[in-house]
């Protein structure tokens, strides 16, 4: 069974076992505009929570990726920095950016789920 | 600024309606792109025509008082080029500058026959109307034409479009007016812009601004370009964008711009700064503005630190992103002259990194004007 969070940067999560897949909201991508340039970390990096792990660019901005929690990283979507408009087409699916081995799942629990989430959005505008 | 201090074009309403998505820009609310986005409407101006809002910028009518000089006499004094040799009916780039040389604007300036119209930054315009006032004002009469919006027709298929309404406009050529009745509305018009694009700029008045603008919408080559794609479109064309690639401490001639002076503007002078810039025109400068191609996909933005290969600092962009036309990043900035001719191979140091970049030519993409 999968858990799917938020964080207050725009990212989602989601848990399979003690591997999670991290990438942008819908929102996220909506607000950056055309994704032109996607940097992702390398494998078996040490990500620590709230720290810059990959780069979003879009033809306006650029835009820095931060670890939701803390783990390694132990795979990214090679895909991605060829077809960065993936990001804007299927933020939630094939526009990932990268999976974690999670160190401590504790940290999940104080994310937003689905519903806090869009709480969130509606109150940034 | 709060929502509510921001102006509004005679456009507004037509932006919302559009799905905009609107930012506060030199004071108003204005559209920074459409539900297409930035890529779409960007690669629409250079394949097809684009429709922008540019109401938000500043325009100037001077007319010779009575008795008193021409007022491109009078614009003279506070402007680099060259005003007097200005044909009726012809339009030229211009720089107003301070007394160190350095730009304090940049704008268009058409002949009319009878009187000069100035069309200004919109971040500029209401400083520019106290500098007028203050040095020219006693001797021309200067209207802000603030009830006038002003649409940019920009594209290939722009003249297509327009002669739809005004088959007069194919005659024109390039940084060239004419005053059509389009639709009704007395119009003022000239072939010119900021895309790099064949296109038109046309004044209307403010009433009459939305319905000529929902009739070019409706034509099948025109869509509505913002603000976003402005800034990409002008930056493949290698023009600058004032506070960004020129400003109060750049001269016109480290930025590049000694073309819009004219050979009698150099040898006489008469301009603020002109001590400066003939001098720098005869010596050089220890800067210029230059085009900055990165290596690789990742775009090097503003205020990015542009090194020599040793790792020295040579300088910095002023306006960096994506080309989408150019399908990869693209950039403009100053660095010392020993490193300014294309070819010149440079770090920009992005996010602490050193990204290899080299000097080009401007233009990045071939302006496609109608001379």
């Amino acid at each position: 069974m999968s858990v799917l969070k938020y964080t207050e940067d725009h990212e989602w999560i989601r848990l399979d076992g003690d591997v999670a897949t991290v990438g942008i909201t819908p929102y996220a991508q909506e607000q950056l505009g055309d994704v032109v340039f996607v940097e992702l970390p390398e494998v078996g990096r040490k990500a620590e929570q709230r720290k810059e792990i990959a780069v979003v660019e879009s033809v306006k901005a650029a835009s820095e990726i931060f670890a939701p929690v803390s783990g390694e990283v132990v795979e990214v979507n090679k895909a991605l920095p060829e077809q960065p408009a993936t990001v804007n087409s299927d933020p939630l699916g094939a526009g990932w950016f990268f999976k974690l081995r999670i160190a401590d799942k504790s940290q999940l629990d104080k994310l937003m789920d689905e519903a806090a989430y869009k709480a969130f959005v509606e109150g940034q505008h | 600024m709060a929502e509510s201090a921001l102006s509004r074009t005679p456009l507004h309403k037509l932006h919302l309606e559009l799905g905009a998505k609107m930012v506060p820009f030199a004071g108003y609310d204005m559209p920074v792109q459409y539900p297409s986005g930035i890529l779409a409407e960007h690669l629409q101006t250079r394949s097809q025509a684009g429709l922008f809002d540019v109401s938000h910028m500043g325009q100037l009518r001077l007319t010779a008082k009575s008795g008193g000089p021409t007022p491109a006499v009078a614009l003279e004094r506070v402007v680099t080029s060259d005003i007097a040799g200005l044909a009726p009916g012809r339009m030229r780039y211009a720089l107003f500058t301070n007394g160190a040389g350095g730009i304090l604007d940049d704008l268009m300036v058409t002949n009319t026959g009878d009187h000069l119209i100035l069309v200004v930054n919109a971040a500029c315009k209401e400083a520019d109307e106290a500098h007028l006032r203050a040095h020219i004002g006693a001797e021309v009469v200067i209207e802000n034409l603030a009830a006038r919006a002003l649409l940019a027709l920009q594209g290939p298929a722009a003249e297509a479009a327009l002669a739809r309404l005004v088959p007069a406009c194919r005659a024109l050529r390039f940084m060239q007016s004419a005053f059509w009745s389009i639709e009704g509305a007395r119009c003022f018009v000239t072939r010119s812009g900021y895309t790099g694009e064949d296109g038109f700029e046309i004044s209307v008045p403010g009433e009459a601004a939305d319905g000529l603008a929902r009739r070019l919408l409706g034509m099948p080559e025109v869509k509505p370009v913002g603000l976003g794609a402005r800034d990409s479109l002008r930056l493949e064309a290698g023009l600058c964008l004032y506070g960004h690639d020129i400003d109060e401490t750049t001269t016109p001639i480290e930025a590049g711009l000694a073309w819009s002076i004219g050979e009698r503007r150099r040898r006489e002078g008469g301009f603020p700064g002109a001590a400066v810039i003939q001098r720098q025109l005869r010596e050089g400068t220890q800067r210029r503005r230059i085009g900055i191609l990165p290596e690789g996909r990742q775009p090097a933005r503003e205020h990015t630190e542009i090194q020599n290969p040793a790792g020295g600092k040579v300088g910095e962009i002023t306006s960096g992103g994506f080309g989408p036309s150019l399908n990869g990043p693209l950039a403009m900035g100053y660095a010392e002259t020993a490193v300014a001719a294309p070819g010149h191979a440079l770090n920009l140091i992005v996010r602490g990194k050193p990204l290899p970049a080299k000097v080009v030519a401007l233009p990045f993409v071939k302006t496609n004007y109608k001379r």
